[in-house]
């Protein structure tokens, strides 16, 4: 009887100290599905989800307080996506997606008052006070964000060209008539 | 699997197989009867800027300026790069945005170049003829200055494939003259006519990689090239490392690890290159184009072309300088016989469909195929995949076309790259032989590109998210530093009461330069 709680003591005593020590050991700074929500999203900050940026959006989803269908410029593959990692339905996105655009500066009306500077997320605009500002279209996420704070509304979304770099082979147009849909014959997973 | 031929003339040599592969009919007589012919200029030369992979040259010419045949007229911006130069003299009437020859029909740069017909030549570098006691890098700076890029059709630049990493040797250099599509027929042509320049060609880029052996591939359906090219060997010393290996004819035995394979049986890894497996493979096109780089100092301005299809009133191969126009190309071919129902850039497996006759050819474009109505029948509606398995046996990489399908058309990118999607190298064998008629290579290069285009964006939301948080942290830098000194002006408000009693440091430093003053003033009237 006395041997058999002094064994369970011990063994409670055993893990106790090595789960103790696990949770300093191995402690996991920040939330990991955080981080793996916020790799999936476009990185726009544009807020148009409701939150000031991508990353307060991947936490408000870790947590379980937000849909999955709020980020416009990430679209349906985001939905998708998101549906995948998290285990959730995938909702309808309700607004039809954007065409990607960089923002214009149109450099006869600009006033150079840095307002859309401050605006800008990802610095994707130079300029200085009274200086000429210019958008950097490399950098531009196309979020919007600068357009309104804009006094003199010189600022606008342009679609970005395509070109060959960017060129993508449609997809086949020419779709099989009778219908092969049934579940391919899938591997093994 | 593997087979061994009895070449006539060379020594036993053993050739392997690759998986797969079709026979498909050659088409070659079409256009390989009439010898390399070099027709009139064009009235308008639209010459594309950038026409290698890599990194796009920077224009050296404006609008206006007079140009010389051989002047270059973009700079390469970077290693993997390649110059441009003007194809003939004349004057730049316009750089502007023009069709390019690309699946896409789009414009890129381009510079158009009216012809003065004098063709007057810029100064040119003096030839290389005693290279084999040059420096090599002096003849690798030679190539990449005549823009010499891999004329296969990949146009990758030469410079950089002849520069061997210095982690591996390579022993082996393959020079492919296979020319495994139907219709086309300038490589048979140039080794027919000009093979002792080939050899001149292949000798060098053998004295630049220092390579043990050299094999020259070609395919048995081309006897008159094999015999032209054998025959010119024997008039060289060469003959004691190069080998002309005739290779069974069957498509795609001239993709370059099809070629490795049927001459080495060595595989090339998968999303490696052959110099990981110590080979490097070279068209013989490029060959001459070396050749004329380091022995005549010419660069790459002009190239043989096929222009062939049952829609041309006589097909053959032309000569001519690049940025030529296609029209120009097929009215120095007698014009159309009939109505072409396609018009496509390469052959008939792997080109691409040309939207606009105005497009000029490239360093890369081999053949103009105008297809007549007969030669290429409407395949009629894709019909439902019956699995039948014929696309996996045929495809030369040995992959799993009907997968690949599957996922690619769900638009499951990953699970489409789990089956290898990029060693597919859209030879178009899956699609011939499939019964349902499905479009299969059109699925493989929708799916290739929607993820490249992916890996892009994915790219991008890195850099905006650094920059993103950059900013943030700058922000709050910005705060703190503001709030650092509102403490400290406040401290400094609070402070002169307490320490007023200690004296002034203005003061101290006024009454300290008045002592120096006056010390100096004693002492220059002391010593006066």
């Amino acid at each position: 009887m006395l041997a058999a709680i002094l064994a369970l003591a011990a063994l409670a005593a055993f893990f106790g100290v090595l789960l103790g020590y696990s949770a300093i050991r191995f402690r996991v700074e920040g939330d990991p599905i955080a981080d793996q929500i916020d790799s999936l999203l476009p990185q726009t900050q544009c807020g148009q989800c409701g939150h000031p940026g991508c990353r307060p959006y991947a936490e408000a989803l870790a947590k379980g307080e937000e849909e999955i269908n709020k980020c416009l410029p990430g679209g349906e593959a985001l939905v998708l996506a998101l549906a995948d990692l998290l285990g959730r339905e995938p909702v309808a996105m309700d607004i039809k997606e954007k065409v990607p655009s960089v923002a214009f500066i149109d450099p006869e009306l600009c006033i150079g008052c840095t307002r859309c500077i401050q605006a800008c997320p990802v610095d994707a605009i130079i300029g200085a006070a009274k200086q000429l500002h210019a958008v950097l279209n490399s950098e531009c996420t196309g979020c919007e964000l600068c357009v309104e704070p804009c006094p003199v509304a010189c600022i606008e979304m342009r679609p970005i060209r395509e070109d060959i770099q960017r060129w993508r082979w449609p997809y086949p147009a020419r779709q099989p008539v009778a219908s092969d849909i049934a579940a391919p014959l899938r591997d093994a997973a | 699997m593997a087979i061994a031929l009895k070449p006539k003339s060379t020594s036993q040599r053993r050739l392997w197989r690759f998986h797969g592969g079709i026979h498909i009919p050659d088409e070659k007589a079409l256009s390989n009867e009439r010898a390399i012919e070099r027709p009139p200029l064009a009235e308008r030369l639209w010459v594309p800027l950038q026409q290698h992979i890599g990194a796009p040259g920077r224009p050296l010419v404006a609008v206006g300026d007079h140009v010389l045949k051989g002047q270059m007229i973009a700079e390469p911006t970077g290693f993997i790069s390649a110059p441009v130069h003007a194809p003939t003299s004349g004057r730049v009437v316009a750089i502007e945005p023009h069709p390019v020859p690309h699946p896409s029909g789009l414009s890129a740069p381009c510079a158009l170049i009216e012809p003065d017909g004098l063709e007057t030549w810029a100064e040119l570098p003096p030839p290389l003829a005693d290279y084999p006691q040059l420096d090599p890098a002096l003849i690798r700076e030679r190539i990449r200055w005549a823009g010499v890029v891999g004329m296969g059709g990949a146009s990758f630049p030469t410079s950089v494939k002849l520069t061997p990493g210095t982690d591996r040797e390579i022993q082996t250099l393959i020079i492919n003259g296979a020319e495994c599509e139907p219709y086309i027929t300038c490589d048979d042509r140039l080794m027919r006519e000009r093979a002792a320049h080939i050899l001149e060609g292949v000798r060098i880029m053998h004295h630049l990689l220092r390579v043990r052996t050299v094999l020259i591939g070609i395919e048995d359906n081309k006897p008159e090239a094999i015999a032209a090219m054998q025959l010119a060997l024997a008039e060289t010393d060469m003959g004691g490392y190069t080998e002309i290996v005739p290779i069974p004819t069957l498509y795609p035995s001239g993709g370059e690890k099809q070629l490795i394979r049927i001459l080495t049986g060595k595989e090339v890894p998968t999303s490696g290159i052959p110099a990981q497996i110590g080979i490097v493979c070279q068209n013989v096109g490029t060959a001459a184009a070396v050749a004329d780089a380091v022995l005549e100092g010419k660069p790459l301005i002009a190239r043989v072309v096929t222009v062939t299809g049952r829609a041309i009133a006589a097909p053959r191969n032309l000569e001519v300088p690049v940025g030529t126009p296609i029209e120009h190309l097929i009215a120095q071919c007698g014009g159309y016989r009939e109505a072409p129902r396609k018009l496509v850039c390469g052959g008939p497996m792997m080109g691409f469909e040309l939207r606009e006759s105005a497009t000029p050819i490239t360093k890369a474009t081999n053949c103009v195929l105008a297809l007549a109505p007969e030669e290429a029948p409407d395949p009629g509606p894709a019909l439902a995949c019956i699995r039948c398995g014929r696309c996996a046996e045929v495809c030369p990489t040995r992959l799993l076309p009907q997968q690949m399908y599957w996922n690619a058309r769900a638009k499951d990118l990953d699970r489409v790259q789990d089956y290898n999607l990029f060693d597919c190298i859209e030879c178009g064998c899956c699609a011939q032989v499939c019964p349902s008629h499905i479009p299969l290579v059109q699925y493989y290069r929708y799916a290739k590109t929607e993820i490249w285009a992916r890996e892009q964006e994915k790219r991008k939301s890195e850099q905006a998210r650094a920059r993103h948080a950059a900013k943030q942290a700058r922000l709050e830098r910005q705060e703190q530093e503001k709030q650092a000194r509102l403490r400290k002006q406040k401290e400094a408000l609070a402070a002169p009461k307490s320490t007023d009693s200690g004296e002034d440091p203005k003061q101290a430093l006024i009454a300290a330069a008045r002592e120096r003053a006056a010390a100096r003033r004693t002492s220059d009237t002391g010593s006066a």
